[in-house]
């Protein structure tokens, strides 16, 4: 490949506590009666309204930069970053500039691990809503968003591809509904994704201390790691023929466009902003002691990749069965109930882990409405039902082989949807019987 | 004898006693104030119901007495324009928690009082509103930006006063109208419902027409508020305990009468007599000479601090003024005034990359080489004392073409202020015939605002400046 991407990623997650970061309105955009419900002078910047700082969300901040291997500098503070939009009250958003309350962590993915560089909180701003009112076109404000608090992770450049980045942010993903901190939900917008791609010559790219590339394209507001993904591949291919005629790509934002897969340009960036960053003074700097962040610490929950070497290790299961055990926390720990329960419950004593791994990667079991207890009860039942001699069953396969000739002849000429055919005969000799897994690895070894 | 002449002290005590009904006490204020406020323009707007409010308030520790607050606090229901017409029609659905303290306490919201626009200045000059006129002589300024406040009481219009001040709003109009006011620590008194002039200097607090008056007054409005970060948690003492403990063995530092534009004039004539006073009174009273560089045993160039206040204060305004974008408040930015556009300008400059470090970085350093100097004489010093101001109120239209105007008057308040320090204004000095009155600057270290009540008390009752004490 004659350039390699360089691409960083900026993700913007809401935060689900319960009120809001800098006052006690409700934090539920997504779910209020109306909108301007949950607001107050504060998050409406009413004169004299001020911020007061949620614990909570600075705490889960710090949560998840200790799940992201980050540190936490002792000393953190809120800064003021002005910009005027109808959507931000105040005229300025209260983030944080040059100390975030954790910075340089790592990810490791198997294509490649990815550096953070900071994880910061910020405030969310409110929603603009573009519509007609008694037959004007007007654009009216909500400001239930106003306010919620938001974490921004910034990484480095260490993204070379739209699957390392697709990777990683499933990985982060995880992460973050592991520490439940947010739904990081991309359809109700509380996780946004914004990659910002550039591309270096792979030859310069494989040299020591290789500069990076004058000029970054930011994708904003993606809200899926496919479009992610896409948006990454469509911009390699448009920059790489840009690069290939001479030219150099234009430093801007763009938009993603689901229905064509590929990008439009939204905003040129000539200069970078102004923001004139200065501490908020309304609210006192943050300092830490050290076992205030050991406790935090302490606190994080045993994190996906832990549990996949210990669901190894503990249950002899495989890589790839232990990392879809534990794609969620919920999915794991029913996973190690119902093992807890084959120890302690004699009746269910000789399933084996993996036949429960199996049985919940295989079907789609509703772990929400389905007990442990009643779970293995079903697969004892099915063990016993399915208990079919083999030779009955080569035998039940041998006479409908025999029996229908013509779908043998298909299948061999190709069409392999009639093996399902065949097997369903099997299933209704034998009433229902044997396990189809096994019919049809027998059916595939008689016909060949 | 008119009952809008009554100090708070002497109106509870009264109205407790049945001497007086809150009926003849609010009769007497609102005839004042129909007669004298279409010349002074010094509220802004009346609570015509303000009696039927006070009347349920009677048992309360204020009793229903009438207060007059500055129009930068949010008022329930009842109008707030920081004497600005982007908020000419605003009326707050919530009362600034300085408010609804004084409510809790008893006090009964009279009127809100006029003030240079988003307290940008110390005249009332800067006002969208027309200037305020100083009761005691109304061809000169009342000062400001409290300046409404400070003359509702000098003009008997109200019963007591809530002002706020960054660096002299509360103190110099005080001074200049010959009232008591009252600048607390930063962080004493919650500043939620205050539209926000320099949010890291803002301190709202009262104006009285004697020292007992105003420690009440604090009394009622101290105290950490849950919805400010910035208020303290220290426990609040009874400003009025040791009020009359004296001041007998205090050391008590002497500041600025040397500076050149103070030296040989009749302010530091009048500080130094106080500073004689406090002497008679068994204090030990010693001169601080300035200094150019941080030096032991000598007080901060207050020039410098100018600069310093400037710069902060103008990049914090620029920020805070940045969310009256029209959307919520009707008028747009468009009608700020010249001197809140200039203020906006100058902010945005000092804050703006590569020039930050230059200004608003270097501004905090400085900053914080004052806060060291007032920590190192607070180890040797239990007051120090000063002139408020310069000198008498100027003749109106004076800060018209000097937009310095302000900060050169408050020069004196400036190192203490941006220092977070506490401090009181007494009048020290009235003129016969112009009847305008000086001030006497006491400040004390953070959190010790006992201490300056204390001398405060002392100074009043041993002379004879106080128009209220010395009328008895």
């Amino acid at each position: 490949m004659k350039y390699t991407p360089i691409i960083g990623m900026e993700i913007h997650v809401e935060l689900a506590t319960l009120s809001k970061l800098f006052c006690g309105c409700k934090n539920d955009p997504f779910n209020a009666p109306e909108p301007n419900r949950y607001t107050c002078p504060t998050c409406l910047a009413m004169p004299g309204g001020l911020p007061v700082t949620n614990k909570k969300a600075v705490e889960w901040t710090i949560r998840l930069g200790l799940a992201l291997g980050c540190e936490i500098p002792l000393f953190s503070q809120f800064d003021r970053k002005h910009y005027f939009y109808p959507d931000l009250p105040k005229g300025y958003q209260i983030s944080q500039y040059d100390h975030p309350l954790c910075k340089n962590g790592l990810v490791r993915i198997p294509s490649g691990d990815v550096r953070i560089n900071r994880v910061h909180l910020e405030e969310d701003a409110g929603k603009l809503l573009h519509q007609a009112v008694d037959g004007k076109n007007v654009t009216l404000i909500d400001f239930n968003r106003s306010g919620v608090p938001l974490v921004e992770i910034v990484t480095e450049p260490d993204i070379h591809s739209g699957d390392q980045a697709k990777a990683f942010l499933k990985k982060l993903h995880q992460i973050i509904r592991y520490l439940d901190i947010s739904g990081a939900d991309m359809e109700k917008g509380t996780m946004r994704l914004e990659p910002n791609i550039s591309l270096i010559q792979t030859s310069k790219f494989k040299s020591q201390n290789f500069q990076l590339p004058e000029y970054k394209v930011e994708v904003k507001n993606i809200n899926s790691f496919n479009f992610v993904k896409r948006a990454i591949e469509y911009e390699v291919k448009r920059q790489s023929e840009l690069l290939d005629k001479g030219e150099t790509p234009e430093q801007e934002t763009r938009g993603y466009v689901e229905a064509t897969s590929s990008t439009v340009s939204q905003r040129k960036k000539g200069n970078s902003n102004d923001y004139r960053y200065f501490p908020d003074p309304d609210i006192p700097p943050m300092k830490w002691e050290k076992e205030y962040i050991a406790n935090l610490k302490s606190l994080i929950p045993e994190l996906p990749d832990a549990k996949i070497e210990r669901f190894q290790k503990e249950y002899g299961l495989s890589q790839s069965d232990c990392e879809q055990l534990t794609e969620s926390k919920d999915r794991a720990l029913y996973f190690e109930n119902c093992v807890k329960l084959t120890k302690s419950e004699k009746e269910f004593s000789n399933i084996l882990p993996k036949i429960i791994s199996n049985m919940l990667i295989n079907r789609s079991i509703d772990i929400q409405s389905i007990e442990p207890r009643t779970f293995l009860a079903s697969i004892k039942k099915e063990k016993a039902d399915n208990s079919v001699d083999s030779t009955l069953i080569e035998k039940t396969i041998t006479a409908v082989i025999s029996a229908n000739p013509k779908a043998v002849i298909d299948y061999k000429a190709g069409k392999t949807p009639v093996l399902m055919f065949l097997v369903g005969q099997v299933k209704k000799e034998l009433k229902g019987k044997g396990e189809a897994k096994m019919i049809e690895n027998e059916l595939l070894m008689q016909l060949s | 004898m008119n009952l809008n002449t009554l100090t708070l002290v002497e109106a509870i005590k009264k109205i407790r006693s049945k001497e007086i009904s809150l009926a003849d006490l609010y009769a007497d204020v609102q005839s004042i104030i129909a007669k004298d406020n279409p010349a002074l323009n010094i509220y802004l707007t009346l609570d015509n119901e303000a009696l039927g409010k006070a009347e349920k308030q009677i048992k309360s520790p204020l009793s229903g007495i009438p207060i007059a607050v500055k129009d930068n606090f949010c008022t329930f229901g009842m109008k707030t324009t920081a004497s600005s017409n982007v908020l000419k029609d605003f009326v707050p659905s919530f009362d600034a928690t300085v408010v609804s303290r004084l409510k809790n306490a008893g006090g009964v919201v009279i009127g809100k009082t006029n003030m240079d626009a988003w307290a940008h200045g110390s005249s009332t000059e800067t006002s969208d509103f027309g200037t305020t006129k100083n009761p005691r002589n109304p061809g000169h300024l009342p000062g400001g930006s409290s300046g409404g406040s400070a003359a509702a009481v000098a003009g008997d219009m109200c019963i007591g006063a809530i002002g706020s001040e960054t660096a002299g709003s509360i103190r110099q109009p005080a001074a200049w109208c010959g009232v008591v006011g009252l600048k607390p620590t930063y962080g004493r008194v919650s500043r939620v419902g205050v539209a926000a002039m320099a949010s890291s200097t803002d301190s709202p607090g009262p104006l009285g027409k004697t020292v007992e008056d105003s420690a009440i007054l604090l009394n009622s409005i101290a105290g950490n508020d849950p919805y400010d970060g910035t208020t303290s948690s220290l426990p609040v003492p009874d400003f009025t305990k040791s009020m009359k403990n004296g001041v007998k063995g205090m050391r008590i530092g002497l500041c600025y009468i040397d500076h050149p534009q103070i030296k040989n004039t009749p302010v530091a004539e009048a500080v130094k007599e106080a500073a004689l006073v406090f002497q008679t009174l068994g204090a030990i009273v010693e001169p601080i000479a300035i200094t150019d560089s941080l030096k032991d045993g000598y007080i901060f160039n207050p020039e410098y601090a100018i600069a310093v206040y400037t710069i902060v204060q103008r990049s914090e305004v620029s920020s805070n003024l940045a969310g009256y974008n029209g959307v919520r408040y009707d008028y747009g930015r468009s009608q700020f005034g010249a001197e809140a556009k200039r203020r906006i300008m100058l902010g945005t400059f000092t804050l703006s990359k590569g020039y930050a470090d230059k200004y608003y970085v270097k501004a905090q350093k400085v900053r914080s080489l004052y806060r060291q100097n007032f920590k190192q004489l607070f180890s040797t010093f239990d007051l120090l004392i000063s002139p408020t101001s310069p000198g008498f109120a100027p003749k109106l239209g004076a800060s018209a073409d000097n937009p310095m105007f302000g900060e050169l008057e408050d020069m004196l308040l400036e190192p203490s202020s941006i220092s977070g320090l506490p401090g009181i204004n007494v009048p020290c000095y009235r003129d016969d015939k112009t009847n305008l009155f000086l001030g006497l600057n006491i400040v004390a270290d953070l959190w010790q605002e006992e201490k300056m009540i204390q001398a405060a008390y002392a100074f009043e009752q041993n002379t004879k400046w106080n128009t209220w004490t010395k009328s008895r």
